[in-house]
């Protein structure tokens, strides 16, 4: 390791977002009601197009703007109308099923969260994989968002939250593609942009599905079928 | 040859538009025909791809790998095309006309759609269009498993959208590692291709590859059911509609397969062959023990199935991890005599199902004689997939374990053989009591505590062969239940097919294993060995 150095604006900014991206993580993770998740997931996804702004800005990489435009539009906006829409009224109201459906306590469950974090921020780190264009400590980050949103897929019985854990479990893949594949051809990361939309939308025909069966999001009384 | 790979891109998806505005009748036809074209499509490509890969700009490539996986999908989507003609009547049979245009709709605009994923996804050329391709074949199937909407049907699609879609996103997490190592050589502007990311193999940085590896095998892995990551497979499989069963098991899981391959050639080119083969043996061998395991106690038929797929994936990892050239040829021959063994199985578990009115094995007996044409055909698929001789899994098992003594892997090809005769006890156990067991219960004892109990007598207007009525065949148990009834409606079962449409596809699989297991026609043996090749099979 060298001796530490102040970051540059540039770092600084990018390893910010990607810090604020987790922390959003962890909101998503004891948030009741899924309008809130959404929100915070459309925050989450706005923040990317942000990092991708700032690194296409720095690193001239024109391709970016575009990307994180469509990012930005697809994410931010049609993702979160296309739940809310496909949901309806469930989507608005309180969400049953949806508070409370902790495997293990609030505390627990972020203090197990930090550990998933840490554990995923220091191997992501010792793989001493450096990018070209963006700063190591955000790939370390993008890691230890994806345990935490298995995390929150595994906690949260209800099946809002466990949509919402993949649908963030996809944006820290986007952000461990922004800094080792920043240069990932525009027309793949436009077809990965819409396949998302259409999983997406799929996840929402079945949660509707599932409440329309089950009066409820939680999914506790999915038992039927072990072994 | 471009115009077959572009019919293939567009026939089936034709086919799923056209199915969603179509008559039920017209909507089978339809199928029924982009089915059958597909596979004739398939075979037309045997003959280039045994001698050359074909490459079509920067995003299709076809080589013998690729033909030999759209081959098992092919011929499965042609024959459960057909089948689903007669399914889909008798599913749909006690509904309202409405209801049935609307599940007859759904269901042949997604099985086409299916069909047509699963087809394109061997033909990208890119990683990341083939990932893209996986995750649709995710997306529309769990579409189909949901089609049924029942309690089960929508807890099993939800358990598998859920766990396969984690799964491909660490798949994902592997396409960018992936083109993270190739950018390495390449540049940063490249586009994940196989034909430039191949030949340079050998230059790539190893920690990415391994990592890439690794993620790739266990986030494909989880579609195609490697255990710890299989949990979604035998929920899926078993509420699914049975002909989306069957494409499930033959040829979802052979493509998932595919794409753990390609990710297997990258590696083995960077990092030698050993690391990628040890991964895939442990893989292949904890899925072998589980499923032999589970597969000596099952209850629901479609579930028994579901896990002998679990096994055979198994025994795919294996095959390779054992590097021999004989033994790829054998996992090459494997994944196609599999998809036609489990497709008759699926097939003729189906009829079954619809037969006797239930999935559990215990309420199935005497299926023999109750089904002059499905019941001999099943115990067939049965016996195939338990790789008795003369069929085509007997062919490929027997290369893959002399592989495996060939390159001295002495242990794991005992533990192999040792594994697949537990699984042929399950199998087998199973299937007997359901195909030869008498149709009377012992002693006139009533029916089994699984069996939801049904009066002796109900009155069934328009069917006089009521139990106990006037020249019923069948006696009455003490306590008032025949175990013959169709579970849940009371009526007593004579031997009868329900289907002819669902007979004729089971023939044809059984012709395919046939020529698989006794002469496979020289154009496949060539397409195997240069597939062998291309797997780089020198131990």
């Amino acid at each position: 390791m060298d001796p530490v150095q102040a970051p540059g604006v540039y770092q600084g900014a990018a390893n910010v977002i990607a810090a604020l991206m987790l922390l959003l993580e962890f909101g998503m993770l004891r948030q009741a009601l899924i309008r809130d998740q959404i929100r915070l997931y459309a925050a989450q996804s706005a923040l990317i197009s942000v990092l991708a702004i700032v690194i296409a800005a720095d690193r001239g990489l024109p391709d970016l703007y575009a990307l994180a435009a469509l990012s930005a539009a697809l994410k931010v906006v049609a993702v979160p109308l296309v739940v809310r829409r496909l949901l309806g009224r469930t989507g608005h109201d309180e969400s049953p099923g949806v508070a409370g459906s902790y495997t293990l306590g609030v505390a627990n469950t972020v203090l197990g969260s930090i550990g998933l974090a840490a554990f995923g921020f220091f191997c992501f780190g010792a793989l001493g994989i450096h990018s070209p264009v963006a700063p190591a400590a955000a790939l370390a980050i993008a890691g230890a968002m994806v345990l935490v949103a298995f995390g929150l897929m595994i906690v949260r019985r209800d099946v809002a939250s466990q949509a919402i854990g993949f649908f963030s479990l996809e944006n820290a893949i986007s952000l461990a593609a922004l800094v080792v594949a920043a240069g990932l051809p525009l027309i793949l990361e436009t077809a990965f942009l819409f396949d998302l939309l259409v999983a997406v939308v799929v996840f929402a025909m079945l949660m509707r599905a599932h409440h329309a069966r089950a009066e409820s999001l939680s999914t506790a009384d999915l038992t039927q079928l072990r072994g | 040859m471009l115009a077959v790979i572009l019919a293939l891109v567009v026939v089936p998806l034709a086919a799923g538009i056209a199915s969603l505005t179509a008559s039920p009748r017209t909507a089978a036809a339809v199928t029924m025909t982009s089915g059958i074209a597909s596979f004739g499509l398939v075979l037309a490509l045997i003959p280039a791809a045994a001698h050359r890969t074909l490459g079509y700009g920067p995003y299709v490539r076809v080589d013998a790998i690729s033909v030999i996986f759209m081959l098992a999908t092919g011929f499965l989507y042609a024959a459960v095309a057909v089948y689903s003609a007669g399914y889909v009547r008798k599913e749909t049979e006690g509904e309202g006309p409405a209801a049935a245009r609307r599940y007859a709709r759904r269901f042949y605009a997604l099985f086409n759609v299916f069909g047509w994923s699963m087809l394109v996804a061997p033909m990208m050329n890119s990683l990341a269009l083939l990932w893209i391709a996986v995750e649709v074949t995710t997306v529309v199937s769990a579409l189909l498993v949901a089609l049924e909407n029942s309690d089960a049907a929508v807890e099993a699609a939800w358990k598998y959208v859920l766990i396969a879609s984690a799964g491909l996103g660490l798949a994902l997490l592997a396409t960018i590692f992936a083109y993270f190592a190739g950018a390495q050589v390449l540049g940063q502007h490249y586009d994940l291709a196989l034909n430039s990311i191949l030949p340079v193999g050998g230059r790539l940085p190893h920690t990415p590859v391994r990592l890439a590896f690794m993620l790739a095998v266990l986030g494909y892995g989880t579609k195609v059911g490697l255990f710890p990551v299989h949990t979604w497979l035998p929920d899926a499989h078993s509420e699914a509609p049975t002909p989306v069963s069957a494409l499930l098991s033959g040829s979802l899981l052979a493509v998932s397969f595919y794409a753990i391959l390609r990710y297997y050639q990258i590696a083995a080119a960077a990092l030698g062959s050993a690391f990628p083969r040890d991964v895939l043996l442990a893989f292949g061998v904890a899925s072998l023990l589980l499923a032999a395991l589970y597969l000596l106690d099952q209850r629901d038929l479609k579930r028994l199935l579901a896990y002998s797929s679990i096994e055979h994936m198994g025994i795919l990892a294996i095959g390779v991890s054992f590097g021999a050239p004989v033994a790829l040829a054998g996992v090459m021959l494997h994944v196609l005599a599999h998809a036609a063994a489990k497709g008759n199985a699926f097939m003729g578990a189906g009829v079954l199902v619809i037969k006797f009115g239930s999935k559990q094995i215990s309420a199935q007996r005497a299926a023999l004689d109750l089904l002059p044409w499905s019941g001999p055909l099943f115990l067939l698929a049965v016996l195939a997939l338990s790789a008795m001789p003369p069929f085509g899994i007997f062919r490929s098992e027997f290369q893959i374990v002399a592989g495996g003594f060939g390159s001295h892997s002495y242990a794991a090809a005992a533990v192999l053989v040792v594994l697949v005769t537990v699984a042929f006890f399950g199998l087998t156990a199973s299937t007997t009591s359901m195909v030869f067991r008498s149709r009377r219960p012992a002693g006139g004892r009533a029916a089994p505590a699984a069996e939801p109990a049904t009066p002796a007598v109900r009155p069934s207007p328009g069917d006089d062969r009521r139990p106990g009525g006037p020249g019923s065949p069948e006696p009455v148990g003490t306590a008032g239940v025949t175990v013959l009834e169709r579970a849940g409606t009371g009526r007593v079962l004579t031997r009868s097919e329900p289907s002819a449409w669902m007979v004729v596809p089971v023939l044809a699989g059984i012709a395919v294993l046939l020529v698989l297991g006794l002469h496979p026609p020289g154009e496949l043996a060539q397409l195997i060995s240069r597939a062998v090749t291309q797997l780089g099979g020198a131990a």
